[in-house]
């Protein structure tokens, strides 16, 4: 019977706990889609579920010739992709060298980038910044990928060699003696393996450049090349709260196709991660 | 080395002394192709890069001497390069030696010397791995490795808003902006009270996150919890909305004037409007529940991975002994899942030492303390950016950039080399 008694009372805290964070976590997500909906620029007194609601403030962000919100939208998609692509590349180059070779500076090339990976890119952004001018990258978002990419290599060729580690090597030596050259044995029996690993390298490569503030603020100059991250602070920074509805709408157009991007991959990611994470 | 100098013939000395010039050793050797590709290619070095090594050289020891004329941060630059351009060059020159005394103890040995194919093959084979790390690693020494050269260099320098080229010239000081910050009192004050509340930040709102985690899968792993699939989607949300739209959102919550936490949930409860924007300690607390909620669905993720691979068996024996339910989650469980997600909660330490995102988008590293040049909430990064970005204090900045990567790396290394992966790694 206490047995009973006891079972229930776990089961009711667990409830009421898994109950507290669900309203903890929905409650801000409500409270920016119920603003987006809110007539007028300012939010005093709006409620969650506006009483007139209005699709105006989305009409406004489409709208270019008011406001830059949608080539901010096209520039994040075209800089991640263009990072995430170029990254995956790089780093399967690199990881499969440091994996299957054995070569001169092999040792200090690894303690290298293990100890690169572990200052954050942006640190150096005087840098970034006065190497940019110089080279008349600034305000491109060719300099902004070249950035990305070189500050992804360091920590996606330790998870990626961490993975390709677990590849037996047997198979490439197999493949060798049937006479396949190096670029075969990388592109038809390596990289097939590691798919899940791929995926891994290019989700992260996609979202660091996507989520990035610094760098972008940074480097782009005029509105028109902003990224959302730089953007949408901006609008926020400019004017906070004048415009804070249509600031809600935008984040609004951001959140939601990332969120079920990310959610549909999710599970996908999580093993990938485990796998190379806790080796590499 | 005595068997060495037993060869009749000397040949190895005589290709390492010709080599000084890249390629005679080769020719002597009788590897008239690779010679001649040697020569070749020492002589477009000298010739590309001679007014580049000239300048830059000249340029970095002086950081140059007539203002307007001379521009010392792009001296600078162009030193750096110089040095990246000769260490390739060293490289190459080594590699010169080594091949032609290698050969040529080859000789000495009367061994046959390979031929042009053989060559070729070689080449293939032992220059593959380094053929295509190649771009890979080219980007990196000019994104990366140059910006830290640049920036160590910087700290010893006085570039800031005074000595701005191409009107003033910058020079070298020396460790003066380390005397600084550990010696002018308002250097010391700032540079001490950002300092602590970084590893207070870091610590209290990582371990909240871990915690959280960790606790809320195990919560939901419980056999007999029934909704398990909504409930993992809905804790894995906060991750899946990208973090600066929910910190700008967040902000406009915690907004002093219409947010909702005062105006809504507070004054729910009867209670007057919080300073959150406006005083250090509410926005530091406002902070860390916000990292809470953005970091904990991670490690929620990864602790359910864990979970679920802890074999069933484990938990049987343990009831077949008498375990009580705390004890088995006490022996079993937590050791199993803090030892599986230990590198990655490592990581999220250093992720929030350098959280520049959440303080930085929250409320500008503010609000402003009396005394000090750097916001109530900054932490190093952030007081770094604000540094260079607002105040064009350069050298200061770059000087904390140095001590900030020192600390970084200090932690990060003593802790990598206690993990089992990197130690089972055969760095040979």
């Amino acid at each position: 019977m206490s047995m009973k008694r006891q079972n229930f009372t776990r089961l009711a805290l667990t409830y009421l706990v898994v109950l507290i964070m669900f309203v903890i976590i929905l409650y801000p997500l409500a409270w920016i889609i119920g603003s987006s909906f809110n007539p007028g620029q300012s939010l005093s007194g709006s409620s969650i579920i506006p009483k007139n609601a209005t699709l105006a403030h989305y009409k406004q962000l489409f709208d270019t010739s008011k406001m830059n919100y949608i080539y901010w939208y096209i520039n994040s998609l075209k800089v991640s992709i263009l990072t995430m692509i170029f990254t995956v590349i790089l780093v399967s180059l690199t990881a499969y060298s440091f994996s299957r070779y054995r070569f001169v500076g092999r040792k200090n090339g690894l303690m290298t980038f293990l100890i690169l990976q572990m200052i954050p890119n942006f640190a150096a952004l005087i840098a970034i910044y006065i190497l940019a001018t110089l080279t008349h990258l600034i305000d491109t978002h060719l300099g902004l990928i070249c950035v990305y990419v070189g500050g992804q290599i360091p920590m996606n060729t330790w998870l990626m060699k961490g993975y390709l580690d677990t590849i037996p090597k047997e198979l490439d030596e197999s493949a060798k003696i049937d006479g396949a050259g190096h670029l075969r044995i990388f592109f038809q029996i390596v990289m097939p393996l590691a798919t899940p690993i791929i995926a891994v390298v290019a989700l992260f490569a996609f979202i660091a450049p996507f989520g990035d503030f610094i760098i972008a603020s940074i480097l782009l100059r005029t509105e028109k090349n902003y990224t959302l991250a730089v953007g949408l602070y901006d609008l926020v920074a400019k004017q906070f709260g004048a415009e804070f509805t249509t600031f809600a709408a935008g984040a609004v157009l951001i959140a939601v196709p990332i969120a079920i991007l990310f959610l549909s991959f999710q599970r996908f990611f999580v093993s990938g991660l485990t796998a190379g994470g806790t080796k590499g | 080395m005595s068997e060495a100098l037993s060869y009749p013939t000397n040949h190895r000395k005589k290709a390492l002394i010709l080599s000084i010039i890249p390629g005679l050793g080769q020719l002597y050797n009788k590897q008239i192709l690779k010679g001649i590709a040697f020569l070749v290619l020492s002589a477009a070095f000298i010739f590309v890069f001679k007014d580049l090594l000239n300048l830059g050289l000249w340029g970095l020891v002086t950081l140059g001497e007539i203002p307007f004329e001379d521009h010392s941060i792009f001296l600078l630059v162009y030193g750096i390069l110089s040095i990246i351009v000769l260490v390739f060059g060293l490289g190459f020159y080594i590699f010169n030696l080594r091949d032609a005394y290698k050969i040529g103890k080859r000789r000495d040995g009367d061994e046959s010397i390979s031929t042009i194919k053989e060559q070729y093959r070689n080449l293939v084979d032992n220059g593959f791995p380094y053929l295509i790390m190649s771009p890979g690693f080219l980007l990196l020494v000019f994104v990366v490795i140059f910006p830290i050269i640049f920036v160590i260099l910087l700290a010893f320098t006085n570039y800031d808003l005074y000595h701005t080229p191409p009107a003033k010239l910058v020079d070298w000081v020396g460790f003066k902006n380390f005397l600084e910050i550990f010696q002018v009192d308002i250097w010391r004050q700032t540079f001490f009270s950002v300092l602590a509340w970084t590893l207070v930040w870091t610590f209290v709102a990582t371990t909240f996150q871990v915690a959280l985690g960790i606790f809320l899968a195990i919560l939901v792993n419980q056999k007999d919890v029934k909704g398990k699939a909504i409930m993992r989607t809905v804790f894995i949300l906060p991750w899946a909305v990208p973090a600066f739209v929910s910190i700008l959102v967040f902000a406009g919550m915690f907004n002093e004037s219409f947010g909702a936490i005062n105006r809504d949930i507070l004054g729910f409860f009867g209670i007057e409007g919080l300073p959150w924007m406006t005083e250090p300690l509410f926005t530091r607390i406002a902070l860390i529940l916000i990292q809470t909620w953005l970091g904990f669905p991670f490690i929620f993720a990864m602790t359910t991975g864990v979970l679920q691979s802890i074999p069933q068996d484990l938990y049987e024996a343990a009831t077949v002994d008498g375990a009580s339910n705390f004890q088995k989650f006490k022996n079993i469980t937590l050791p199993l899942v803090l030892f599986a997600t230990a590198p990655v909660i490592i990581t999220q330490y250093t992720f929030n030492f350098n959280n520049f995102n959440l303080i930085y988008l929250f409320n500008g590293g503010g609000p402003a303390v009396p005394n000090q040049n750097a916001g109530g909430t900054d932490i190093l990064i952030s007081w770094i950016y604000r540094l260079t970005m607002t105040s064009a204090q350069y050298s200061k900045a770059a000087t904390l950039t140095m001590l900030l990567s020192i600390i970084v790396i200090g932690v990060a290394l003593w802790q990598f080399k206690r993990t089992k992966s990197f130690q089972e790694e055969d760095m040979m």
